[in-house]
């Protein structure tokens, strides 16, 4: 099953960037993330695993993914080492007026589970998608929070000087 | 009195009837012992290896349907758990033989854990020993007795173990409220020798999933159930599709009632309670702490079933 969501963020790409690519950040706008830790040696970057887990339905799922394409600043995916299979990717696009076109994509299920597994990625489609349109929105909150931040302290430094 | 036991007294032999109720009862037990000797023949030797990864991963989504879906499950809590090696996680048990509690917590821990870490479950003998329930052994549950619990832990794996077996899980539904493990400590012995630590494991919600009328304990020992086949209950409850439900061998079709299941954080014994704990302090205060959690799970729910 794949699921994905999307959202234009008024920031530009590296700004949104710094946020999706910090490992110390997650937890503070994905939704129904209940575990997102680094596993390795490499906090960040192609190679880097995290232990993270999603909560959906009855159940926190997930396991072990590793970074497969570390792209700054335009896209980092995953794929899952164990737990449930797992493919995710963050695509980040300038878009017009120094915005960003931001789209998270994930595609799960579980190999050789038959009917049931087809029933299950149906009916917990609308959860997760709920996830990611959640996280999204949460991204752009955040971004655009820490720009406003951002060009505020700048203005006080020309004033100031 | 008739005029044949009269006259079988004054001949000095044993009435007529009661020599036909003791054959009776001696062919009731023959017939008995021979369906006791065949369960207990078809009790799988405990095998850690049948566990399987696959098949348990195979089986996810579909058991994540049930709990969902059926029951509603949540579980919380499972950081508490130690993220590796042995530990013996200890439940109160509830829902008859179809034990709802145990597929949602056996789904959350497989979830959230993944299926590499090995996790096995201690069930009654004939549980196991029933034909179409053999695929239990691939989620790695084994027979309850004591060396497989050791071997389970030895090897490293969690251990879920409910001490209150076929006693508390076939409790009356006006006592879901209550933890009840009838003064059993062989988990307490077993997690000192192992020198492992206990979880505990409280969950709510399985009793109301039929109506539970009563234990049938006191049948069960006028079968000779308890020598027989290990049983100490035959448990009597108003469950779908047959109504009135006489020993739950073939189990039942749950109602939907919402499961809710806390994981404590882990006990270790020794640092506790000294070096040579007493059972009956340990004992109590483990049933203390599952009850007052127990407890603060049921003033959560508005209503049965509906949680």
């Amino acid at each position: 099953m794949r699921v994905g969501a999307q959202i234009h963020v008024s920031a530009p790409p590296q700004s949104v960037w710094e946020v999706i690519s910090d490992p110390t950040r997650q937890l503070s706008y994905m939704s129904g993330i209940t575990r997102w830790e680094v596993t390795g040696e490499r906090p960040a970057g192609l190679g880097a695993r995290y232990r993270m887990l999603l909560r959906v339905g009855s159940a926190e799922v997930g396991g072990l993914i590793e970074l497969v394409e570390f792209a700054e600043p335009r896209e980092i995916a995953w794929t899952s080492v164990t737990g449930v299979d797992q493919r995710g990717r963050w695509r980040l696009r300038e878009a017009s007026d120094g915005r960003t076109r931001v789209e998270l994509r994930l595609a799960y299920g579980v190999a050789g589970s038959g009917l049931g597994g087809w029933v299950a990625e149906h009916v917990a489609a609308p959860i997760v998608t709920g996830h990611l349109r959640r996280t999204v929105q949460q991204l752009k909150r955040l971004v655009e929070a820490d720009e406003v931040r951002a060009r505020a302290a700048a203005r006080r430094t020309a004033q100031s000087a | 009195m008739s005029t044949a036991s009269a006259q079988a007294r004054s001949n000095g032999r044993a009435p007529e009837p009661p020599a036909a109720s003791a054959d009776q009862r001696s062919m009731l037990t023959r017939v008995l012992r021979g369906v006791a000797e065949q369960a207990q023949r078809r009790i799988p030797r405990a095998d850690l290896d049948e566990r399987d990864p696959d098949f348990i991963r195979e089986r996810l989504p579909l058991m994540w349907l049930i709990a969902s879906i059926w029951f509603r499950g949540e579980v919380r809590g499972l950081g508490n758990i130690p993220d590796s090696g042995p530990v013996l996680l200890v439940g109160n048990h509830s829902g008859g033989n179809v034990t709802p509690d145990t597929i949602v917590f056996t789904l959350a821990f497989n979830a959230y854990f993944g299926v590499e870490r090995a996790f096995y479950q201690l069930a009654h003998n004939l549980v196991l020993a029933m034909p179409a329930l053999g695929s239990l052994r691939k989620f790695g549950t084994v027979a309850a007795s004591p060396s497989n619990a050791r071997k389970a832990l030895e090897s490293g794996a969690a251990l879920l173990v409910y001490p209150g077996g076929d006693y508390e899980v076939h409790r009356p539904s006006w006592e879901r409220g209550r933890v009840d493990f009838d003064r059993r400590k062989g988990f307490i012995r077993l997690a000192l020798e192992q020198d492992v630590p206990i979880v505990p494991v409280v969950s709510i919600g399985g009793q109301e999933t039929a109506l539970f009328l009563s234990r049938g304990d006191r049948l069960a020992r006028l079968l000779a159930l308890d020598r027989m086949f290990r049983l100490k209950v035959l448990p009597i409850s108003i469950a779908a599709p047959w109504g009135l439900n006489i020993g739950d061998m073939l189990g039942h079709v749950p109602l939907p009632a919402k499961i809710t299941i806390e994981t404590l954080p882990a006990i270790d014994l020794r640092a506790e309670f000294g070096p040579d704990p007493d059972l009956d302090e340990v004992y109590d205060h483990i049933i203390r702490l599952m009850q007052d959690t127990l407890d603060a799970l049921g003033a959560e729910r508005r209503l049965p079933i509906i949680g």
